[in-house]
């Protein structure tokens, strides 16, 4: 293939009056228009921000930051295990040489690396020598790679201007409510200026930290996601409230999050029979909450030591004790990651060309819509997040997309496990199979590039319609196509029944 | 009289910057108080700095050799449901 390398725009070199020293700082607050452009930049090649980049692009947080200066009630301290999956679980604490290596060596075996964030298994600004230095090797050795941070924020404002100085473009901080009689209910203290400081007074002293922290941020031009965990009968009523002030200060992004919170992770929740939210609580929260649906309905919640694309995890290959078996020619890698960005870059750019060429318009399938007609629920199998490019059969994940008369939105995404995986194995897959429609439930329709025989039956006889017809059309096209498809044949007159479904 | 880091440490490093005698370091399997060095934080803080910062009850001891955040007093689980917990994901 011949690569055609794609200059890349500066996204920073905006400013140069706003006193910070490094290009990252400042100078976003001109034109709207120019402000979207940065903020598009910065997000294009980020898996956790962008939901499109995430299919092409890897990460990898590097846990150097082991302390914490506060107390959340789904936190446990002591917590770690290889096992699971969460924020704040890592197997090794990492110095920050150590960190610099392990990121060397990823970013030699994974070009896709695209982003390095310290995320914890504590707060990364509790630990603020250990983070800087980490970020200061990081900037001069791997100078195209995006640099992060996630912070409860409570040190945040005393650290605005380092950050800056490392060229940190992104930092989410968590703010789970604005209300300190709520917060009483999440943090049980915090240290504070020398003292452990409890109860209500210690989330005023958080919040207003947060805040001002959000503020300094936004203005010095740093993209800031704020997440809140979704705690339901805690601050659930609340986090509507907590979107409009943090958009109003000028956060790029909202991302709920599901409180987990089992008995055996040893936290408040865990062990007080807190419940998370159910899917459709989260989803209606979210719908509330969202600027932007194709942002952040794919976060993955990941572990503060996670390596590899969003929702794997290739921790383990990088692990210290293998880190010197790793011969990292990294100069070369270099040039290998930068050829395989431009090669991504290219072929989004073609995408988005056949997507605009061939793009049927909503407005007209608006038209012929009854105006009654029920939203539905359709899953897709596509690589890339943009077309219909997947085989049912191979897909380890489905885009889940909500689709009405007026638009077609991303709502989610359902982890499945591939059922297929070669002819050895053909045969073998039914059981995998059957997981998967289940995973399907509440779907009426799914797109993919081809299926075979065994999982079209099953799909029907489950009520869900499976579709191959639009191999390698725009997903947002194809769901159109199909919704009207549904809608002339009354399947979309309320309510939904599984007489309804079409024969093959 | 000084301080004590015990068996429950996760060696989670958030005390050791915050000591004013230099008195924690770091060891196997946790870290440690020297304690010809620990002088309480007295004449220089107004609580022990160790004992304020670190979120594990029990893994600190006071001079007295008492728990310096007893079992509930920082995460507000009543130390009697946490042994119910763990026998009913024995008995799972």
């Amino acid at each position: 293939m011949h690569l055609k390398v794609l200059s890349r725009d500066n996204p920073v070199a905006l400013d140069a009056e706003s006193g910070c020293p490094s290009g990252g700082c400042g100078g976003a607050g001109d034109a709207l228009s120019g402000l979207s452009e940065v903020i598009r930049e910065k997000v294009r090649d980020h898996p956790c921000y962008s939901e499109e980049a995430h299919h092409h692009y890897a990460r990898m947080h590097v846990a150097v930051a082991p302390a914490c200066n506060i107390q959340c009630h789904y936190c446990n301290r002591k917590y770690d295990c290889s096992n699971e999956s969460r924020p704040g679980v890592v197997s090794e604490l990492l110095s920050p040489e150590q960190a610099v290596k392990k990121v060397k060596a990823v970013a030699a075996e994974i070009p896709q690396l695209s982003v390095v964030g310290i995320a914890g298994p504590g707060d990364p600004l509790a630990n603020p020598e250990r983070t800087l230095a980490t970020f200061r090797e990081l900037s001069e050795k791997a100078p195209d790679i995006k640099l992060c941070v996630s912070t409860n924020g409570l040190a945040l404002p005393g650290l605005v201007g380092e950050l800056c100085w490392y060229d940190i473009g992104h930092v989410t901080i968590t703010i789970n409510c604005l209300d300190p009689q709520i917060g009483a209910r999440i943090y049980p203290w915090i240290f504070w200026n020398h003292r452990r400081i409890k109860g209500v007074k210690a989330a005023e002293i958080l919040i207003a930290q947060q805040l001002e922290g959000l503020e300094m941020l936004v203005e010095r031009g740093v993209l800031v996601k704020v997440n809140s965990v979704v705690i339901p009968g805690v601050n659930d009523g609340h986090l509507e409230e907590v979107s409009r002030v943090v958009k109003e200060k000028g956060a790029f992004v909202h991302n709920l999050m599901p409180l987990i919170a089992e008995p055996e992770h040893g936290t408040f929740y865990g062990l007080m029979g807190q419940r998370g939210p159910s899917d459709d609580e989260l989803r209606a929260l979210q719908d509330k909450c969202a600027w932007d649906m194709r942002l952040m309905r794919h976060c993955r919640q990941c572990r503060a030591d996670a390596v590899g694309m969003l929702g794997e995890d290739r921790g383990d290959e990088f692990r210290l004790d293998k880190l010197d078996d790793l011969a990292v020619d990294y100069e070369k890698a270099m040039v290998e990651r930068r050829q395989v960005h431009a090669a991504i870059e290219a072929g989004r750019a073609a995408q988005r060309k056949g997507l605009g060429e061939s793009f049927v318009s909503l407005s007209q399938l608006e038209r012929r819509a009854k105006p009654a007609m029920r939203p539905v629920l359709m899953a897709v199998a596509s690589e890339g997040g943009d077309l219909i490019d997947q085989h049912f059969g191979q897909a380890r994940e489905l885009l889940i997309y909500e689709v009405t008369a007026r638009e077609v939105r991303l709502v989610g995404r359902r982890e499945v496990d591939r059922y297929c995986s070669g002819e050895d194995t053909c045969g073998d897959g039914e059981p995998l199979l059957r997981k998967t429609i289940r995973a399907l439930e509440g779907c009426e329709a799914v797109l993919c590039s081809k299926i075979g025989y065994e999982p079209w039956g099953l799909l029907e006889d489950a009520g869900i319609l499976p579709n191959g017809e639009h191999a390698m059309k725009p997903i947002d096209e194809a769901l159109a196509i199909v919704y009207r498809e549904m809608a002339a044949d009354g399947r979309l007159d309320p309510p939904a029944s599984s007489e309804q479904r079409l024969t093959a | 009289m000084a301080f004590q880091i015990v068996e429950g440490c996760v060696s989670c490093w958030a005390c050791l910057p915050l000591c004013p005698s230099g008195a924690i370091y770091e060891a196997r399997p946790h870290f440690l108080v020297e304690v010809a060095k620990c002088t309480e934080c007295e004449g220089d803080y107004a609580d022990p700095q160790c004992a304020s910062i670190c979120p594990v009850e029990g893994a600190i001891l006071n001079g007295l050799r008492l728990a310096a955040n007893p079992p509930g007093s920082l995460t507000g689980i009543p130390p009697e449901r946490v042994a119910e917990a763990m026998a009913e994901i024995q008995a799972r």
